[in-house]
């Protein structure tokens, strides 16, 4: 067993259930947001943009992009870890993975601080 | 039983399709087709042996105890993994009964397959009991003990050691379809076992299955648990096994305590 | 482990080992679509924070990425995001629970019929919770989307 790990599996999968667990409370609010005025009222530019300017649910947005991503591309790491088993598989899977989760949340947050400052 | 055949003294019959290939020879896999007779209580291994003697003498099966204690007859039978000794032809309820090579494991030839990389997951777990020995124990000055253990005690780990290592929780377990370094839900268990075992004190082995092929790709599918003929529940092991690795488990594992014995010769 | 290395892939279920989880009972069932939510909730994840960033780009690019996605077929799209993420959610907590050992009942000595006591129906009934309220989420986004 190969034992160079920065983070033991066991760490990495207590990440992956506090981030599942945490995620539904951001994404209950994100909803939310989208349900205390009419639906279609709600997607109107005006709107969408008073919400990026408020900080709380800009630090909602943030929280939902650095937790789903982790989780997300955590269980596909898991997912494509269980079909092959070699080392050039598993280290291309586990650089992949770490590469697009830093790749989705950098173009996320590109989002928000633009969208913030318009 | 709707759609048996009957013959002319009232015998009832049943169509066995029975998986044929030989990887030795490197031939292509058939399934070959018998009309069985059966009553009541005919086991599929009963009808299995039942080709060997009168219409095939070359299907090859494995097969020992014949009453679900030795493991050796485990077999896919219509989709599912189980003991052919375990399982009546009338309890399956179908007209046509098809057995395959138990699934996740290397055939040798027809119905046998190759429980090599089975028994290494189960070796690499170190399934023994590792304790301080008395001799080197400075708690006592006496060469032999016994372990103090409870009824409550035994209980914790009793279920997980009726293990026939049959293989069909290894078979029904989907990560093991894909996966050929996880453990398996039997080596798993029997992790399970030693480590709640209070005779054993080993230190590591929480660390051989905290691995990216370790205990974490168990995801709790449970078939392991359905198709185990023994009632282990090597689903309920696994997941106790994984709330210590968590370091959420209610239980906290103490060590059995050590009763001298007595081998003074003048007590004899 | 040396085996391994050389190690045969003969009779592997693999994937296709997947298609038909109804023959192991709802827990296999369960663990089939969080897979597949899984999966799907992440393509769509990665939709969505793509798609949304065109409101950098003003108020046309907004509104022409919602003639895109207030369509009939986006909506039917939601909606099974909708589910996919209530199904995710609940049976996922249900998982949490489980893989700390909580609700599958302690060790016993085994007796005839063998009824494992993990596979019992505190967890049958969760996974039949999260599939109802799955198709509840799933109705009531029907209705606020196709409500307007």
């Amino acid at each position: 067993m190969e034992r160079h790990r920065i983070l033991k599996e066991s760490q990495i999968m207590k990440i992956h259930y506090i981030t599942g667990i945490a995620a539904i409370f951001v994404v209950a609010v994100h909803i939310l947001m989208r349900l205390i005025v009419p639906f279609g009222s709600s997607l109107e530019y005006d709107y969408i943009i008073s919400n990026y300017k408020n900080i709380f649910y800009v630090f909602i947005l943030e929280s939902i992009l650095v937790l789903i991503s982790i989780h997300g591309f955590n269980g596909i790491r898991i997912i494509l870890l269980e079909l092959r088993q070699n080392k050039l598989w598993e280290n291309m899977i586990t650089i992949m993975t770490i590469s697009a989760t830093i790749a989705l949340i950098a173009y996320g947050t590109r989002t928000i601080i633009l969208a913030n400052g318009l | 039983m709707n759609n048996s055949n009957k013959n002319n003294n009232n015998e009832k019959k049943i169509v066995l399709k029975i998986f044929r290939e030989n990887t030795a020879q490197k031939t292509d896999s058939h399934y070959d087709t018998f009309n069985v007779p059966y009553k009541k209580w005919t086991t599929v291994l009963d009808a299995l042996l039942h080709v060997k003697s009168y219409m095939d003498p070359s299907v090859a099966i494995r097969y020992s105890c014949r009453m679900a204690s030795c493991g050796s007859c485990g077999m896919k039978i219509n989709g599912i993994p189980r003991l052919a000794c375990y399982t009546k032809i009338s309890e399956l309820e179908t007209s046509t009964i098809e057995c395959g090579p138990l699934p996740n494991l290397p055939v040798i030839r027809d119905l046998v397959t190759d429980f090599s990389r089975f028994f290494n997951h189960h070796k690499n777990i170190q399934p023994y009991i590792q304790s301080k020995d008395g001799v080197d124990d400075p708690d006592t000055e006496k060469k032999t003990f016994s372990f103090y253990q409870s009824p409550e005690d035994v209980d914790k780990y009793l279920q997980f050691s009726y293990c026939i290592k049959c293989g069909l929780c290894y078979s029904a377990c989907p990560t093991v379809g894909t996966d050929l370094k996880f453990p398996g839900p039997q080596a798993l268990s029997q992790l399970y076992r030693y480590f709640a075992d209070t005779r054993d004190a080993a230190k590591n082995r929480l660390d051989i299955v905290d691995d990216r092929h370790g205990i974490w790709r168990c995801h709790f599918a449970g078939s392991c648990s359905k198709v185990c003929p023994k009632g282990i529940d090597p689903a309920l092991g696994i997941q106790l096994l994984r709330s210590y690795m968590l370091g959420i488990s209610k239980n906290e594992k103490k060590l059995a305590k050590k009763i001298e014995i007595q081998t003074d010769e003048e007590n004899i | 482990m040396k085996e391994l290395e050389h190690d045969s892939r003969n009779n592997l279920e693999g994937l296709k080992g997947w298609l038909n989880p109804s023959r192991y009972g709802w827990e296999r069932i369960s663990y089939w679509f969080q897979r597949i939510t899984g999966v799907f909730l992440l393509i769509y994840f990665i939709g969505h924070v793509y798609e949304t960033s065109t409101i950098v780009n003003g108020q046309n690019a907004w509104e022409s990425f919602l003639e895109l996605t207030q369509t009939v077929w986006g909506h039917l799209f939601l909606i099974m995001v909708i589910g996919a993420s209530t199904f995710h959610s609940a049976n996922g907590i249900r998982l949490v629970f489980t893989h700390v050992g909580i609700g599958l009942g302690t060790p016993s000595r085994p007796d005839y019929p063998y009824s494992p006591s993990s596979l019992n129906y505190r967890q049958k009934s969760g996974i039949w919770i999260a599939l109802i309220l799955s198709a509840a989420a799933m109705y009531y986004g029907f209705t606020v989307l196709f409500g307007e």
